[in-house]
């Protein structure tokens, strides 16, 4: 039987609804990662684009949730976050995920150096519906 | 409310930051330690960031904000103690903090202090000396 590309292996959701929960979302994602035995420097990755990410769900829609879960592929476990809102949703994910690209008044740092801090990185958005982003982080990858 | 101390130490400012920042406890040190520039007429500014885990975009740019209104009110801010996790991420993310003047350490960063402010400044340090009082604000 082969094995398939990647496994689940625990899966945990945290809400976001206020500041509080955004300190809470990172001690969880912490706990995980230092459970799979993930690097420093990656956890530090793993953090921060956490950390991105989750600011961008609280600014842009006032909450939402992420999924935590660890997942395997052959012999290497991961993170995957997965961070779900109902907010307005982003209408060109195209410049969005460009640098210095900000509807709001930062960086435009947040989405394309989240993608560049993450081995797999994924983006969807429905105006009105909400956005959805996706990403996972190898133990040593 | 938690509230990150500013300590005054002649004509220098320390701040230690022991915790992980979050938003607002970013915001307000920014606010608070222009101010106590302000106040003390400060001519440099120390922040110790060797406890702190994660410097997303926004602590990013909070630093660089600090940095740079501390120089309008003719004070120069040196980071020290960043861990090297923290660098790698802050390149990776895009933030070389351009403008922020680094040491690796307390010791190294007060000597940059010191010498960056002999260069512009000879006369008024006398009535520093020796001062060593606390200020919490």
């Amino acid at each position: 039987m082969r094995v398939p590309m990647t496994l689940s292996l625990s899966k945990d959701t945290v809400l976001v609804e206020k500041e509080q929960d955004v300190v809470f979302l990172k001690n969880r994602v912490k706990e995980v990662a230092v459970k799979i035995k993930m690097g420093l420097v990656n956890q530090t990755r793993l953090l921060t684009a956490a950390s991105e990410l989750v600011r961008n769900m609280m600014r842009y829609a006032n909450g939402g949730k992420c999924h935590i879960e660890v997942v395997s592929s052959g012999r290497v476990n991961g993170v995957r976050l997965t961070f779900i809102d109902r907010g307005p949703g982003i209408p060109d994910i195209a410049a969005a995920m460009r640098d210095g690209f900000s509807t709001g008044k930062s960086l435009g740092l947040g989405l394309p150096g989240t993608k560049r801090l993450v081995n797999e990185f994924d983006i969807k958005s429905k105006v009105g519906e909400g956005t959805t982003v996706t990403i996972l982080k190898w133990a040593n990858g | 409310m938690d509230k990150i101390p500013i300590l005054r130490m002649g004509s220098y400012l320390l701040v230690t930051i022991q915790v992980d920042l979050y938003d607002r406890l970013a915001l307000n040190l920014e606010a608070d330690l222009v101010q106590m520039v302000q106040k003390t007429s400060a001519k440099g500014v120390l922040i110790d960031i060797s406890a702190v885990s994660i410097v997303d975009s926004f602590m990013g740019r909070i630093i660089g904000n600090i940095a740079g209104m501390c120089k309008i009110l003719d004070s120069e801010t040196v980071v020290v103690g960043m861990q090297p996790a923290v660098a790698i991420t802050l390149i990776e993310l895009g933030l070389p903090l351009k403008g922020v003047h680094t040491a690796l350490d307390v010791e190294k960063g007060m000597a940059l202090l010191k010498s960056m402010i002999d260069e512009t400044n000879y006369d008024d340090d006398d009535d520093y000396e020796g001062a060593d009082d606390l200020i919490l604000e």
